[in-house]
């Protein structure tokens, strides 16, 4: 059906499959708080939530219906318009980069086939990473708004943080993108289902991105903007009731988004390992791929989860040596170790 | 100087080696413990559900014991009230009158019966000093509660239930002292 020069099934399957990855993202962070207190009471020798429904499966429930019915407090002396929007930014970007992941490769429905994907551009890892740098924008504008010193030193912890790991985790990118040829993620999924996971052309590159996106995400051992007993909770000591759940929620959704990003880069996406998926049915290969994904990122969440419960947390000089003197200097050789091995290899042939 | 004990360890000032720097190795063996407790045993007990074994000899709340027939054993003789440290127990007597035969095992009874559990330290001398065989402490734990008032208790929270109206609770609460006895005897 085409009116106004506009495919309007396309723009229809596009909206049902925003709403679909929308709808999952905030279902499986939700989840995602719930798995972190049980991972850390497991870790921890104890049993965890097991109160609400079965296994305690419905703590999620009880802790969001808490949140909405805490008390609303703007402080009097706080910027409103800023403190508002502040957690509705951090939410915003959070949901923002989901758009350019590929979920699964394409399902063929009513005739038409559909790409498990919601925008296929061809700068794909790109605007991840201009939207994950607006992301600390939400944690900046919150906590200056605040008025209040703590959340202050927060955001700027949090900014300088960022702008830190930035650095090393775009250039650990620059050398998978020589090997890869292409910014699109979609692509990068097809060249690994095809060929190699990119982890066994960028070990290093990988180890490197993976302590940046700690730090991208706010985790421990880099939790420094919310660092709860020198901060007193940082950039979010003045929030109370869902604005605050907004911030922790962010959070979460940024753990799956970033586990979602490094699988589709170095784990090879919706690609199922030691299956032949052209052997299988399309849709049947599209709903499996979309779950190998799904498990894999499940995985990279418990991994975030497993080492927050084990390490404390970093001081701020150590910080910000790791990311300066190590881990710069680091990516920077796996940079010119891998050009230097692509010049090798087209030389050779 | 001699240490006191020979256990000192001297402290290990050396700088640290690059594996140590770069935090790697030592992170990937702090996670091996993580992971390792995070398959142990929990050692936490579900409580509601599960409770810990008491000792045969803990002491908990008090009860008032009723004879098989349903006739309180108190007669009032305020031993337990002289025994009690903590001068928890107060009483008043009265003489049973004629018909209440089926109430009172003797002719005198406690026609106010009070312990006041803020008070009560549940050193149990009470229920040594007492002749008729009529106070018992049993494993209940005093439960919390909002007002002072409300831990001062009477003769109806503390008396067992009637074996002529309630069989069932009465045998639950005899099972209870026999239990106690058999761990005194």
């Amino acid at each position: 059906m085409t009116i106004l020069n506009i495919d309007w099934f396309f723009a229809l399957e596009k909206l049902i499959l925003i709403a679909v990855v929308i709808t999952g993202a905030l279902v499986i962070a939700m989840y995602s708080t719930y798995a972190e207190r049980k991972v850390a009471a497991f870790i921890q020798d104890r049993r965890g939530p097991n109160r609400a429904g079965p296994f305690g499966l419905f703590q999620p429930l009880a802790d969001g219906l808490k949140l909405f019915f805490k008390e609303e407090i703007i402080p009097s002396h706080s910027n409103k318009v800023l403190f508002v929007l502040g957690p509705s930014l951090a939410m915003l970007t959070a949901m923002m980069t989901s758009a350019v992941i590929p979920w699964g490769s394409k399902v063929e429905l009513f005739g038409r086939s559909i790409d498990l994907q919601i925008a296929d551009i061809n700068i794909g890892i790109l605007f991840v990473f201009g939207v994950v740098s607006l992301g600390v924008y939400g944690i900046l504008i919150g906590a200056w708004s605040s008025n209040n010193k703590f959340s202050l030193l927060g955001g700027l912890r949090g900014a300088s943080q960022i702008i830190s790991y930035e650095l090393a985790m775009g250039i650990s990118l620059i050398a998978l993108l020589m090997v890869t040829g292409t910014l699109s993620l979609k692509e990068m999924v097809e060249q690994q289902r095809h060929g190699h996971w990119n982890i066994i052309h960028q070990p290093l590159g990988f180890l490197i991105f993976l302590i940046c996106a700690f730090a991208e995400c706010n985790r421990t051992p880099f939790d420094l903007p919310e660092a709860e007993n020198e901060l007193n909770c940082g950039y979010h000591s003045e929030y109370s009731s869902m604005k605050l759940g907004f911030y922790l929620f962010a959070e979460y959704i940024n753990m799956f988004i970033s586990g979602a990003v490094m699988a589709c880069l170095y784990f090879g996406g919706y690609d199922i390992p030691f299956v032949d998926e052209s052997a299988l049915a399309v849709n049947t290969a599209a709903i499996l791929g979309a779950v190998a994904l799904l498990v894999k990122v499940g995985l990279f969440i418990f991994l975030f989860m497993w080492v927050r419960w084990t390490i404390p947390r970093f001081r701020y000089d150590q910080l910000m040596r790791l990311g300066w003197k190590n881990l710069i200097p680091l990516s920077l050789l796996n940079m010119f170790v891998t050009g230097a091995w692509i010049l090798w290899k087209s030389k050779s042939h | 100087m001699q240490s006191l004990t020979q256990r000192a360890q001297p402290v290990d000032r050396r700088p640290m080696t690059w594996v140590e720097k770069i935090y790697l190795w030592n992170i990937f063996r702090g996670m091996l413990i993580t992971l390792v407790h995070l398959f142990s045993k929990k050692v936490t007990i579900n409580y509601p559900e599960q409770t810990r074994p008491f000792s045969p000899v803990f002491r908990g709340l008090h009860i008032l014991n009723r004879d098989e027939e349903g006739r309180e054993r108190c007669t009032a003789c305020g031993l337990c009230a002289v025994a009690c440290p903590a001068e928890a127990i107060t009483m008043e007597a009265a003489e049973r009158l004629p018909g209440e035969e089926k109430l009172y095992r003797e002719e005198k009874y406690a026609a106010r019966y009070e312990i006041n559990m803020l008070r009560c330290i549940f050193c149990g001398l009470c229920e040594e000093a007492c002749p008729k065989d009529a106070i018992y402490l049993t494993e209940t734990i005093a439960p919390a509660n909002y007002s002072r008032r409300s831990f001062i208790y009477g003769k109806e929270d503390l008396l067992i239930p009637d074996p002529n109206t309630q069989p069932a609770e009465y045998a639950k609460a005899r099972g209870q002292i026999d239990k106690k006895k058999k761990a005194g005897a």
